[in-house]
């Protein structure tokens, strides 16, 4: 369980040319449940999930994880970036078990393991190249492999799909929650796209900018398995529309704004 | 034999073929210039007579060109062993690189062609002043360039390096040292091209032995085509060392030097 309670940011001094990035954020996550932050640009969503993850810690209030305070990364929790961010000399399969290699347990066990999340993500081909000679999309694949490897609890995703096309993006969520029904994790999924945080979550968390505070935390009561053929779903639209008047105002139903 | 290959023999025998011929041209002219208007042999030496009184000199010319080698070579390993960990102290801290860097462009300001008398006095007429002036005069692009390679790592990896919690030593061995490998490569080009003027400044100044040494002392006897001779053999043994450097990067980093080609 992950409990962010009273959780806020301040980069700089505040009066003093500071930013407010968070401001007051409580929220409960339980295990194995899919949480998606979204919202627009500088509502601070990025900053929350590494506030999570322990690589920034919190100016004010605090964060637990199974009731012990974050104050650095932990092993029980994956990241993923926007970028897949891979090793340029090492091999896929060697940036797929750098956590295990850092943590000093490269051992058979975590090869293995490495070895069917490859297969998993449809890339164990590919496990003896260089991150160069695979695209976009397979990088990141390899990348999310990375993240799974030392078999976390908790799974962080920073827009991981954002800088990939529109067909790969609906592929990887979709794969995603192939991956997720397999195995269950708690994931933080951080998203500007609207469809993308409905398909995915249990719930969604809707946050504005300035400084970054939760708007609404929004259910959603989509079956499992899922797919984008959901779309036309009531409860789907019902979610969207309600996301998009919280971020765009009344008006913003109207316009077609993202996908 | 497949057409596409044929073409590319000849493109590659084209790249080596066409230098060679022009160079080839190049000392004819040479040659005949030198024939024609009888130009004294202590101005310009013809090449014929250059390899000539070069050849004649026998093992002694190998004995020098080894003393030259060995001088470059200690030179530019001192480089290493001297900029690797400097570049390390400067990118890891602010403080470290204020302090280090105006010791550093104080080191480059120093011309070194005055500091090799200086350094014959004090380490006394042997190979180390020769040495100590070769590392002068190459280890500073050295050192910016392995500390610019440092801190050219994206902050995203060492992002990634510190929520696998990483240690700041494996932050280093496992993200920041490869990610600078190639930034060290041309560093290292620089710095042995740079090793071999050094050698030679070095051997003007204090030498029994050494290409350097050969210049000095043929030119003082007007035996100016045994210096030609030296001479042409150092650009050849820059040449040489050069290409080593970047054979060595292309067999054990084939990755770091397809970076530097895109």
């Amino acid at each position: 369980m992950i409990e962010i309670s009273g959780a806020g940011q301040v980069f700089g001094s505040v009066g003093n040319g500071g930013v407010r990035a968070l401001d007051g954020i409580d929220l409960t996550i339980r295990d194995r449940e899919i949480v998606t932050l979204v919202g627009p640009s500088g509502c601070g969503k990025s900053t929350l999930l590494r506030l999570v993850s322990g690589l920034v810690p919190p100016t004010e209030g605090s964060i637990a994880i199974n009731g012990e305070r974050v104050s650095a990364p932990r092993q029980d929790t994956g990241i993923v970036f926007q970028a897949p961010t891979l090793l340029p000399w090492a091999t896929i399969m060697e940036n797929v078990m750098f956590p295990s290699t850092i943590m000093g347990r490269a051992d058979d066990t975590a090869r293995r393991r490495a070895k069917d999340l490859l297969a998993v993500a449809g890339i164990a081909d590919f496990a003896d190249h260089r991150p160069r000679q695979l695209s976009g999309g397979m990088q990141q694949r390899a990348a999310i492999c990375r993240a799974l490897v030392h078999d976390p609890d908790i799974l962080l995703m920073d827009e991981p799909f954002g800088a990939l096309d529109a067909l790969t993006r609906e592929i990887m969520t979709i794969e995603l929650l192939r991956i997720w029904a397999n195995a269950p994790k708690t994931i933080i999924f951080v998203t500007h796209s609207i469809p993308e945080a409905v398909i995915l979550a249990d719930r969604v968390v809707v946050m504005s900018p300035r400084p970054g505070r939760i708007a609404e935390i929004i259910d959603v009561d989509l079956p499992r398995p899922r797919d984008f053929a959901m779309s036309g779903h009531p409860e789907f639209q019902r979610c969207a529309g309600r996301i998009r008047e919280l971020i765009f105002g009344e008006q913003g139903t109207h316009f077609d704004v993202e996908h | 034999m497949s057409n596409t290959k044929t073409l590319r023999l000849l493109g590659a025998s084209r790249e080596f073929l066409i230098p060679l011929v022009a160079l080839v041209v190049l000392m004819a002219i040479w040659e005949v210039t030198v024939r024609v208007f009888a130009i004294p042999e202590y101005l310009l030496p013809a090449p014929s007579r250059i390899f000539q009184d070069t050849a004649a000199m026998g093992p002694a010319l190998g004995e020098h060109t080894l003393a030259t080698l060995r001088t470059v070579l200690f030179g530019f390993l001192l480089s290493i062993a001297v900029s690797f960990p400097l570049a390390v102290l400067i990118s890891s801290s602010r403080l470290a690189a204020d302090a280090i860097y105006p010791l550093l462009v104080l080191t480059q300001s120093v011309p070194k062609v005055a500091i090799a008398p200086i350094l014959v006095v004090v380490l006394g007429p042997n190979e180390l002043p020769r040495v100590i002036v070769t590392f002068l005069v190459a280890f500073f692009p050295l050192v910016i360039s392995m500390t610019t390679g440092l801190l050219a790592v994206p902050p995203e990896l060492v992002e990634l390096a510190r929520s696998c919690r990483a240690s700041k030593l494996q932050e280093l061995l496992r993200v920041r040292l490869p990610y600078s490998i190639p930034f060290v490569f041309s560093g290292l080009k620089s710095a042995i091209a740079l090793s071999v003027v050094g050698a030679v400044v070095g051997e003007f100044v204090a030498a029994e032995r050494g290409l350097g040494y050969l210049i000095t002392s043929a030119t003082a006897f007007f035996k100016v085509p045994v210096a030609f001779g030296a001479m042409l053999i150092l650009a050849l043994l820059g040449i040489v060392l050069f290409q080593l450097i970047v054979v060595a990067e292309r067999v054990f980093f084939p990755w770091a030097a397809a970076e530097q080609r895109r």
